[in-house]
């Protein structure tokens, strides 16, 4: 966009943000190499606490609230009552792993490199200078009810059904006809 | 701020969720997995929105939509988890094989055409996780079973007579190859 400044001088909403990614990252890798559940849950809260930063750096308020509302309130407290009601170990559970591990960190480390190296090459100099209100929740509201209107509605209707439908699946005493 | 670091961040998370997808055995590890790919592409839709100053906040607007899939999802994951686990006592994805293909048993000399009919029902019974934890009580012997009940027959199957053409014992009959006798209750 406009004149980008080197990379050798990171402002300090940079060194914050990558100081967060580097916190997501690494809470990230905890989640799928650790040998405990419960503790894969919890550091899916960090990793999911630390992207609400990013977003915050990113000016994008609103939706680190609703980062932290939804998935650090709702999604892990979700995934914890999946663990608990599955009768998971608790302590340190030694077949977490399948035994496809190697080819999943090949897949991953290609997927990696394959990524990295096209973001890096394509967006190697896009700045964007942060200017703050661009995500507060008066603008994301007025666009959301101004420009998304349908998408919203649609996405409330589907919320609904994917309700009614777990109600149903977990529920043992409705039998299906015949 | 320079958009390749929240770019380069999602994509390294994108991989750690692709990691997890492939190598977890657990079924609710695999759904964490999950959420961090749709953080990671949440991450770069924020990052791109605020790049390139979209007047409809379009990258933020999608990104609360996807945080509200994501939480459909997760919540019809986990019934769906729920259920398998209720019918399984397992939620390891390595021991739900029930739709892998298992070769023929050895003793049912069945012709193709009839072992195309009765593929399911011979793969039911010869899994190794499906005959201690079937669904519900196991069903007598001698009563035809209560999945694919069969076509024609009006009578239950006595024994595996294999000349009576393809239709209508192999579907029922190769359920129960230890059953002793035709028609005698427990």
């Amino acid at each position: 966009m406009t004149d980008a400044p080197s990379y050798l001088s990171p402002t300090g909403q940079e060194i914050v943000f990558l100081l967060l990614g580097a916190v997501a990252v690494g809470a990230a890798l905890l989640v799928v190499t650790t040998r405990q559940l419960v503790h894969a849950a919890l550091w899916l809260v960090v990793t999911f606490g630390a992207l609400a930063g990013c977003y915050l750096v990113l000016t994008a308020e609103f939706v680190a609230w609703v980062q932290v509302l939804i998935y650090v309130g709702a999604i892990v407290v979700l995934l914890l009552f999946g663990i608990m009601l599955t009768r998971a170990p608790i302590g340190r559970s030694a077949d977490l792993d399948s035994g496809n591990r190697p080819a999943a960190a090949l897949v991953a480390l290609a997927t990696a490199a394959v990524l990295v190296t096209v973001v890096v090459d394509g967006f190697r100099t896009a700045y964007a200078p942060l200017r703050a209100g661009g995500g507060s929740a008066g603008e994301i509201g007025s666009s959301v009810f101004r420009n998304w209107v349908l998408p919203f509605e649609a996405l409330s209707v589907l919320l609904l059904a994917a309700l009614i439908g777990a109600i149903v699946l977990s529920r043992t005493d409705i039998r299906g006809r015949g | 701020m320079h958009i390749v670091y929240p770019a380069v961040v999602s994509a390294l998370l994108f991989s750690i969720g692709v990691y997890g997808v492939l190598a977890r055995r657990n079924t609710i590890l695999v759904l964490m997995s999950v959420e961090l790919m749709l953080n990671a592409v949440n991450l770069n839709l924020v990052a791109f929105d605020v790049w390139l100053r979209d007047r409809l906040h379009a990258g933020q607007v999608l990104t609360l939509f996807v945080i509200v899939i994501a939480a459909a999802e997760v919540g019809l994951g986990l019934a769906i988890i729920l259920a398998l686990y209720r019918n399984r006592r397992t939620v390891d994805l390595d021991r739900l094989r029930l739709l892998a293909e298992t070769p023929a048993p050895a003793g049912s000399a069945l012709s193709p055409e009839s072992a195309l009919t009765a593929g399911p029902a011979s793969a039911t019974g010869s899994s190794p996780v499906s005959a201690p934890v079937r669904t519900g009580p196991p069903p007598p012997t001698g009563s035809p079973p209560a999945g694919p009940p069969p076509p024609a027959g009006p009578l239950p199957p006595t024994g595996s007579t294999p000349s009576t053409g393809p239709v209508s014992p192999p579907p029922a009959g190769s359920p129960f190859p230890p059953s002793p006798g035709p028609g005698e209750g427990p």
